[in-house]
């Protein structure tokens, strides 16, 4: 008997206005031991079927159509009471962000402890043991000193590892893992995805695991089903749904996804549902103030720059003590070239980027743009260079502000540089908003009223609003859906080409490095450890850390190459 | 963590030091008491005679710092009115207004932190609702008009509460309290809702709005994922949550209650140090006033610490 069975699940959000299905007709079954994936984009319904499952669908949102059954009884129909003895108990779940899913002000024994006693009643000192073995049992080391200690003493990989201790606290048949490693460092979610299979074997729990990412899909799913705005489109065994896709949905998605093994010229999009937006960067390069600088000569150098930040703080100097978070990098960028930055979170990708663009003063060493000094200092960096480099940052939620008009945000770069007054800078910032895609009228609206995608392609035209030469990309689509991504990129690779912009661009992604940077350094604890040739450090890396890090990349050989032909 | 303390306790002093400069300065330059001291037949030696003897004619810095070392020791001066030391005018005063503001805080704490959770987990209930209007109407109407109504509704209309003083009181030999007796403790209602209810709207309205923030958190939605009792979420989980931010209002609403007695203090006619303070503006009695000053100082900066340290207390991740 399957251990979970969903059949034509629908999940509604009744509003004033409109009733919003969020997902409709959903059929899907784990069994014990099995690791279901369920794939898609935002807004696909995945989570929310998670939700509906455990009983905890956001108000208004309620099941307004078939059944829910656990182990062949129904639960989609049961009262709160009977919900609530499920829930943790049989049924647990598992978060996105390990750093905002465990309560800061508690120990991580006593928020374990309090779950084990809800479930299995035990008495203190039972659960105190409890409470330490699962956190063993979890893969923390030392686990009887570190249980004492709270949340914020732990790090991200840790943490996860704690949100799912605290799942398993009664031993649960089914645990649904909402995007559990989206937040994490490639080498921590490879551990943290060993962690589940390991349940799913040797414990016999089932696991419905949500996600976007088609490599974690790829390495971990016996079964997948591929989820559009909330329908099932396909589904089946992963290899199977992967290497041989039928539905031009499934198709899409699979071709947009970055492939580590070749480089494209070009993502290829293959449109479903009117999702591809036209833009024309070409057009923007007639007005483009040519650079004589001759290709390939250096743009940007590093020299040594160091940065360093206080981790205690004291009253006499000598007792403070101090983290380096960047350790004399050195390295050039050369003109119209794309440079790519790789490492770990907290490796001090995105601290070379701000000390570079002038944001942090530098420590040590000095940076130059084109030969001329521009390191930074407490004031910031010479307002000529500041014309010269944009950034474009990793949030686009965050990075812009939500109370300013789309065409102010764009205009203001331009306005402050005083670059262009008046009619000329309208007819820039139209320029712009149509040229990334948007269409001249965006202005007019808030960044509200834009989704992801297109609050990046704002802070594109807000970007090149002044006409730079040097783009700073720190993690531009680690925060968008795969197709999105796909198609910012190519606007990015057109900067590039027809612009002759020079860009360093900062990822975790390895698979998206290796299509979009001519030369890649890779950071590891504040240190460069390798600059190379994008296909030579992908084929033939260096140093150890760097092969440890391409080991982890999935690799996704089962991908369907269809598609990547259009390129 | 010492550190800490220890640099929280030397901005207190430095806090109090230019207190006392501000009451200081008022002794030295808001009118001359010589001038006040001597009557009208005075000659020019008995006014240097008696400059010299008070000190009158040492340099600014000298007199400050004889000043400082008289307050440290309690010496504040002697009043121009009453011609008794102003400590012991303050000590005998001061029993009711901080039994009047210690009532009146806890009644606007423990109210304003129940009506603030239940009107944030009853968000959309008509009880929630009808609390959020009225607190409306508590923010919004100003001390000494609640006081009048309420002597006038209770006092006046159904008597059943008295509209003036403190009743009888105990006197404990250091300290007079009215907590002992009953018609005390009749005494101190209406004042404490009349002085409370201001603050009590305010934490309930602070309260709500960080429960509401709090409960949409992700750490709330995986209390419940792990199956936790709604009121374990709620009152474990969640409340302390928004503790810190309440503290800190809290902690400065706390001082502006013993500051804010003065208008309370002068329409229920109560023995506090704030009517002192209005009867010493009254007639220019400058030792009072300035030793008011610096004893609602104190307790301000002496709060606020407490608040610091509260926080470590409360969030651990302060402590590292």
């Amino acid at each position: 008997m399957a251990l979970l069975e969903i059949e034509n699940l629908t999940v509604q959000f009744p509003t004033r206005r409109q009733t919003f299905t969020a997902v409709k007709d959903a059929h899907l079954t784990v069994e014990p031991g099995q690791i279901h994936g369920l794939v898609g984009e935002s807004g696909a319904g995945k989570s929310t079927i998670g939700a509906a499952v455990m009983g905890l669908l956001d108000p208004p949102g309620r099941i307004t159509g078939g059944v829910i059954r656990f182990r062949g009884e129904e639960i989609s129909g049961l009262d709160a009471a009977a919900m609530a003895a499920l829930r943790g108990k049989k049924i647990s779940m598992i978060f996105q962000d390990p750093l905002t899913s465990l309560n800061p002000l508690f120990t991580v024994k006593q928020q374990l402890v309090e779950t084990i006693q809800e479930h299995l009643g035990l008495s203190d000192a039972e659960a105190g043991a409890r409470a330490i073995d699962l956190i063993d049992r979890v893969g923390i080391p030392n686990a009887k000193a570190r249980a004492n200690q709270y949340p914020h003493q732990f790090s991200g990989g840790m943490r996860q590892r704690v949100v799912i201790a605290l799942a398993l606290c009664s031993e649960p048949d089914v645990i649904i893992a909402d995007e559990p490693t989206t937040a994490l460092d490639v080498s921590i979610q490879a551990q943290i995805l060993d962690l589940i299979k390991g349940l799913a074997r040797e414990r016999e729990v089932g696991v419905i695991l949500i996600t976007h990412d088609m490599g974690v899909i790829a390495d971990t799913t016996d079964v997948v089903t591929v989820m559009y705005r909330g329908e099932v489109v396909e589904s089946g065994p992963t290899a199977r749904v992967l290497g041989q896709p039928e539905h031009p949905y499934t198709r899409s998605l699979i071709a947009a996804v970055p492939r580590p093994t070749v480089k494209l010229h070009r993502f290829p999009l293959i449109g479903y549902g009117g999702r591809v937006t036209e833009f024309k960067i070409e057009d923007l390069a007639r007005n483009w103030p040519q650079s004589t600088a001759e290709r390939g000569t250096p743009l940007v150098e590093a020299d040594g720059i160091t940065k360093r930040f206080i981790s205690k703080r004291a009253l006499l100097p000598s007792n403070r003590e101090y983290f380096t978070a960047v350790d004399g990098a050195r390295f050039e960028i050369r003109q119209g070239e794309v440079f790519g930055l790789v490492g770990e979170s907290g490796s001090g990708k995105s601290t070379i980027a701000r000390m570079i663009a002038g944001l942090y003063p530098v420590d040590a060493g000095a940076v130059r743009f084109e030969g001329r000094d521009v390191t930074a200092t407490a004031r910031g960096v010479p307002d000529w260079y500041r014309r010269e480099i944009q950034m474009i940052f990793q949030d686009p939620y965050s990075s812009l502000n939500p109370r300013m008009r789309v065409d102010e945000i764009v205009a203001e770069p331009a306005r402050h540089h005083g670059i262009l007054q008046g009619l000329a800078l309208r007819d820039r910032v139209a320029e712009l908003l149509d040229r990334v895609g948007l269409g001249a009228d965006a202005g007019l609206k808030y960044p509200h009223e834009f989704s992801g995608g297109q609050r990046q392609r704002i802070s594109i035209a807000r970007a090149l609003a002044t006409q730079p030469r040097f783009l700073i990309c720190d993690e531009p689509t680690s925060a968008l859906d795969v197709s999105i991504q796909a198609q910012i990129l190519n606007i990015l690779k057109d900067l590039q080409e027809h612009l002759n912009l020079t860009m360093l661009f900062i990822s975790h992604d390895l698979p998206v490095v290796r299509q979009m940077c001519d030369r890649v350094g890779v950071m590891k604890d504040g240190k460069l450890v390798e600059v190379a040739e994008t296909e030579a450090l992908f084929e033939a890396p260096q140093h150890g850390y760097t092969r440890e890090l391409l080991s982890l990349m999935p690799r996704l050989d089962g991908l369907s190459d269809e598609g990547l032909a259009v390129a | 963590m010492l550190s800490y303390i220890i640099r929280r306790i030397l901005q207190s002093a430095l806090v109090l030091l230019v207190v006392g400069l501000v009451a200081f300065a008022m002794f030295r330059y808001v009118g001359d008491p010589v001038d006040t001291m001597l009557g009208q037949e005075r000659t020019v030696e008995d006014i240097e005679r008696l400059r010299e003897n008070l000190g009158l004619n040492d340099p600014f810095f000298v007199q400050y710092w004889n000043f400082l070392q008289r307050a440290v020791q309690g010496d504040l001066g002697i009043s121009y009115r009453q011609g008794r030391p102003v400590v012991e005018i303050i000590a005998e005063r001061l029993p009711a207004t901080l039994e009047l503001a210690a009532v009146s805080g806890m009644f606007a704490l423990v109210f304003g932190i129940v009506l603030g959770v239940f009107t944030a987990i009853r968000r959309d209930g008509w009880a929630a609702n009808t609390i959020m209007t009225l607190s409306l109407i508590g923010v919004s109407l100003p001390t000494f008009l609640i006081g009048i109504l309420l002597i006038y509704l209770f006092a006046v209309e159904l008597s059943w509460l008295p509209s003036f003083g403190r009743g009888e009181v105990v006197d404990l030999g250091w300290w007079t309290t009215g907590f002992l007796t009953q018609s005390g403790l009749v005494a101190l209602i209406l004042p404490s809702i009349t002085l409370g209810l201001y603050q009590m709207t305010l934490i309930m309205r602070l309260v709500r709005s960080e429960m509401l923030e709090v409960l949409r958190q992700d750490y709330i939605r995986f209390a419940r994922a792990r199956g936790l009792r709604t009121k374990a979420i709620n009152f474990r989980h969640a409340l302390k949550n928004t503790l810190v931010p309440v503290i800190t209002v809290t902690g400065l609403q706390l001082g502006s209650i013993i500051a804010f007695a003065i208008i309370t203090e002068t329409v229920f006619q109560w023995p506090g140090v704030g009517l002192l303070f209005i009867n010493a503006i009254q007639f220019v009695d400058i030792p009072v006033m300035a030793a008011y000053l610096m004893l609602i100082s104190v307790m301000f900066v002496g709060i606020n610490l407490i608040v610091d340290l509260l926080y470590v207390a409360i969030d651990p991740r302060l402590r590292s």
